[in-house]
């Protein structure tokens, strides 16, 4: 009963998320999204061959050695075999070994950190959770948008991430990997659509009252040209992101509209992740404005993960 | 300021009626209860027999109750939850707004696994483990008894924050800056680290008081490797807790420094780092579900093999595998956030070391196999839910092997997926667990057996209800639906939401059932009567003595010679055997000093949420003073005289001799 139960329910589920009319991590429309599926597919069948056994011998023991069946051989005091033991010692050893050199390899092919190779220049998008929506900065373009967020499909995506305030992650589910966006720090990804269209976004790490709505469209225009067309039409918006016009949209606010911004303040990226290191140093406590103790501490943000970058390179 | 800090008649969630009538009916449940054991003068029984009580088996049930108590909480906030969620689809708000919704799935995570799964475990642990290595009591009776009463406080503070004030909005991790002042400045994260603080005491002190009975107290002849599986699993999770517990404590301090004092450990400000926190709290938080699931696996262990009737397959290699269990559950933490940004090689290295642990955990399996492979198989309840843990949990490991690989876990971190996980092997292993020991050691705690009928009917609701409730979560996560949601706007994920709440319904009548099983046993607990202490032919020395066992325990401590220890002296005819004469008892006496210390340090945590100084203080020092004074009591002790021993083995032994047992 349970477990015809659970075949259904998982075929029914399989049927229906590889249909893939699904909009899930089982229908990705991008490089990232589809090699960590194909990952996923690998693993889950390398672990089914010991599962299914398992789930099979458990089943089928309890009705063979029940006790109304006297007449098979009761062995009360047969404990130990080493032939056996080595048997179930290996065979988790060896799918555990295989399953690990996929783990190595796949973790490495699939960092979020490096860029994506063999895709050619990458657009930079700058990514700020605030209490609870998206901001994103174009850098290159010079225009920000909030619930929003456009790039050219088949053109790699350079994400820089942090947060204003609490903890948020940054997922886009069809396009693959999710990355944390922490106050003070800056996180990075690198995603790309290859199908152009319009993806669900998410803060995928709950931050508080407002976290439900915190949606975004992530769009993927088919060409790079119908991208600039659309940077000129934000460039059409009258408002514009000042460090002034920053301070109030980093207000708590819920289920934002899509906002535009025509222009946006150099280096306002920057200043939210070293806002709090600029603060450090002129805080109440601290009675010297200039504390000598501080200056350590300003590099810690880029430190952080700068690994990487000597990794990339 | 206010004589009562923060508190004040606002406090009171009026405007609520869900909590008011969720409070009206808890207190009237409270006065009946009240007027019942007045009716039947039962507040002395009560008191010196329960609530001073330091005897490990009394101390195990009371910790089952609070256990059982808690379970119906957090199941309510489980299904609150649920329903909440299939009701508002579609972009309905549904009836939770975020404001309560997101109090009841913090209060649920921290209530199920710190005021359900432990005192579970912990009070399986008091009434067996004693027994299954032939000790009278534990090494520290007096604090066994402070140690459920301090737990006891935290669930108090717990279910005091539904009616004053309100409980963290969180969720159960508690993560900063969120957790922090400026993100939740209200009391309810100080009712979770108060909570935790003071029930982790109790748990650690538990720990250690175990650990020292196990390695001072087994009876003469019993070898580490001749120790019952359920106490060296027991074992292994009370290493954990004594390794991993100061790190909550530790973490949770610190937090309490931010919140109280401005201290800028997991600020944004001030050099804090939030990354530290979430570190330091899956340092804690990794090894806990193993300590919740290793006792799980130790009574998987004892019932397969009693009710196949016979010995463990690989004792050896399971004692090593729950070791390696041990230590691994202790370099995998990084795997809760591989997304917080760390390097391909980091990541990479924890991903293979949780993948590691899958190793022992399979060869544990193959070893029940193999137990049950030319046995006897007895399809009793506590085979059951064997049986559904073995078949739930292996499709919980894999799930789990699968979120190990950074690669994976990068698209299904944190989606439902990993809620159907952790709820895979929490329910389906430790849960299962717990509920196969209690309906196996029942008859040993309380005297007769427990209803068979209802058992099953709750085992098949759980089973299929759990089936029912978490496999759509899986698909949900494929679909890209994370956790923590307040409403959704999906129309794909709709009929997966609604067959998810429809199984937590399911599971509610699988706890209907088990709680008419008791009622139903109780009433036939003549018929159901264990007369003999031995009600399954068991292997171990819990099965030696009367149900419920006597009051010492062993009037004679046995001299042990096989793992199976009990099944050896049965085989030798050394059971059973009225030794040539009794010797005084040495045993503890009851005190009344856990509980006024517990409750004191309860007070000062409930003073210190509302910033009511002067009463954190008076708690404080009471509850110091309790102990200074018990430090200096000496009348902890009697010796039971060898007639009233004599008296009591009398009956046991006629028991199993004029029942035709030999």
């Amino acid at each position: 009963m349970s477990i015809r139960n659970l075949f259904t329910l998982i075929v029914a589920g399989a049927g229906l998320t590889l249909a893939g009319c699904s909009g899930g991590v089982l229908d990705p429309k991008g490089q990232v999204g589809m090699d960590e599926k194909n990952l996923i597919i690998l693993c889950t069948i390398l672990m089914l061959i010991v599962v299914v056994p398992v789930i099979f011998l458990t089943l089928y023991f309890a009705w063979k050695y029940r006790a109304s069946r006297d007449f098979e051989i009761y062995t009360p005091k047969w404990a130990h075999s080493t032939k056996i033991e080595a048997v179930v010692w290996s065979i988790p050893i060896l799918i555990v070994v295989s399953l690990s050199v996929i783990t190595w390899r796949s973790t490495h092919a699939l960092d979020p950190y490096a860029p994506l190779e063999g895709q050619g220049e990458h657009l930079t998008v700058e990514v700020v959770s605030l209490n609870w929506k998206w901001l994103f900065i174009y850098p290159e373009q010079g225009i920000a948008t909030v619930n929003e967020l456009v790039f050219p499909a088949n053109k790699p995506v350079a994400f820089k991430i942090t947060s204003e305030s609490t903890m948020n992650s940054f997922f886009i589910p069809q396009l693959g990997s999710q990355i944390y966006s922490m106050a003070g720090m800056e996180t990075k990804l690198h995603l790309i659509a290859d199908e152009p269209g319009t993806y669900k976004g998410i803060s995928s790490n709950y931050s508080g009252a407002g976290f439900t709505g915190m949606k975004f469209n992530a769009i993927a225009t088919p060409t790079e040209d119908d991208f600039e067309a659309w940077v000129a039409s934000v460039k059409q918006s009258q408002t514009s992101l000042t460090s002034g016009a920053y301070e109030q949209l980093a207000e708590p606010s819920e289920n934002n509209p899509v906002t535009y911004l025509s222009k946006v303040d150099d280096g306002l990226f920057h200043n939210i992740v070293m806002k709090y290191m600029k603060d450090h140093g002129s805080m109440d406590f601290y009675n010297k404005p200039e504390n000598a103790a501080m200056g350590e501490h300003h590099a810690m943000p880029e430190m952080q993960h700068s690994h990487h970058q000597e990794d990339a390179q | 300021m206010s004589l009562l800090g923060k508190l004040s008649i606002e406090a009171v969630p009026y405007h609520e009626p869900i909590i008011m009538v969720t409070l009206a009916v808890v207190a009237v449940v409270g006065v009946v209860i009240a007027m019942l054991i007045t009716k039947y003068k039962q507040w002395g029984t009560l008191w010196f027999d329960w609530i001073t009580s330091v005897d490990h088996k009394r101390l195990g049930i009371m910790y089952i109750v609070l256990a059982m108590i808690m379970l119906l909480r957090g199941f309510a906030d489980a299904i609150m939850m649920r329903t909440q969620l299939a009701m508002a689809t579609n972009g309905a708000p549904g009836y939770l707004p975020p404001e309560h919704y997101d109090q009841i799935f913090t209060a649920h995570g921290v209530i199920m696994i710190i005021f359900m799964a432990m005192p579970f475990m912990i009070g399986l642990m008091n009434i067996i483990l004693p027994l299954q290595i032939g000790a009278r009591d534990v090494a520290f009776p007096f604090l066994n008894n402070l140690s459920f009463w301090l737990t006891a406080g935290g669930a108090i503070l717990v279910n005091v924050s539904l009616g004053l004030g309100e409980f963290a909005k969180t969720g159960w991790v508690a993560y900063p800056p969120l957790a922090g002042l400026e993100f939740s400045p209200g009391v309810g994260v100080d009712y979770y680290i108060w909570a935790l603080q003071i029930s982790g005491l109790g748990t650690l002190l538990t720990a250690v008081n175990f650990l020292v009975t196990v390695f001072k107290m087994r009876a003469p002849g019993m070898k580490l490797m001749q120790m019952p599986i359920f106490t060296w699993t027991c074992t292994w999770a009370n290493i954990l807790i004594a390794a991993s517990f100061p790190i909550l404590t530790a973490v949770l301090a610190m937090l309490t420094l931010d919140r109280y004092m401005d201290f800028h450990f997991f600020t944004n400000e001030a050099g804090g780092n939030s990354m530290m926190y979430i570190n330091l709290f899956w340092a804690w938080g990794h090894p806990e579900v193993y300590i919740l699931v290793l006792p799980a696996f130790g009574i998987f262990s004892e019932v397969i093999s009693t009710f196949t009737a016979k010995r463990l397959f690989g004792y050896k290699s399971m004692v090593y595998a729950s070791g390696a269990i041990a230590i691994l559950g202790f370099i995998v933490w990084l795997h809760h956030f591989f997304t917080m940004g760390s390097s391909a090689n980091v990541n990479a290295f924890f991903g293979i070391m949780t993948m590691v642990i899958a190793v022992p955990t399979g060869v544990k399996l193959f070893n029940w196999l193999f137990t049950m492979y030319r046995g006897r198989l007895i399809l009793s309840v506590p085979v059951l839910w064997t049986l559904g843990f073995m078949v739930t949990f292996t499709i919980g490991g894999m799930t789990g092997v699968l979120l190990a690989i950074p690669g994976a876990d990068y698209v299904l971190h944190n989606s439902l997926f990993l809620i159907a996980h952790f709820h895979n092997t929490i329910i389906g292993g430790a849960v299962f667990g717990y509920l196969a020991g209690f309906a196996f050691w029942f008859p040993k705690a309380m005297g007769f057996k427990l209803d068979e009928k209802t058992g099953k009917a709750a085992f098949w609701c759980w089973q299929i209800g759990f089936l029912l409730a978490f496999m759509p979560l899986y698909v949900l996560g494929f679909l890209g639906m994370t956790r923590r949601l307040n409403h959704t706007d999906n129309p794909d994920w709709n009929i997966w939401l609604y067959i998810a709440a429809f199984g937590a319904f399911v599971i509610a009548i699988g706890i209907f059932f088990q709680l008419l099983q008791l009622f139903v046993s109780f009433k036939n607990k003549e018929k159901l009567n264990d007369t003999t202490g031995d009600p399954w032919n068991g292997h171990t020395l819990e099965w030696s003595t009367a149900s419920p066992p006597q009051f010492y325990n062993f009037a004679k401590i046995p001299h042990i010679k096989d793992i199976d220890a009990w099944t050896d002296m049965k085989e030798r005819g050394d059971s059973y055997q009225r030794p040539e004469k009794y010797t005084p008892i040495h045993m503890p006496k009851n005190t009344s000093a856990g509980v006024f210390m517990s409750m004191s340090f309860t007070l000062m945590g409930f003073a210190l949420i509302w910033h009511i100084w002067w009463l954190a203080v008076v708690g404080l020092v009471a509850g110091i003073g309790v102990f200074i004074k018990r430090c200096y009591t000496s009348d902890v002790d009697y010796y039971v005289q060898v007639d009233e021993v004599e008296r009591v083995e009398a009956t046991h032994l006629s028991a199993n001799t004029v029942g035709g047992r030999s």
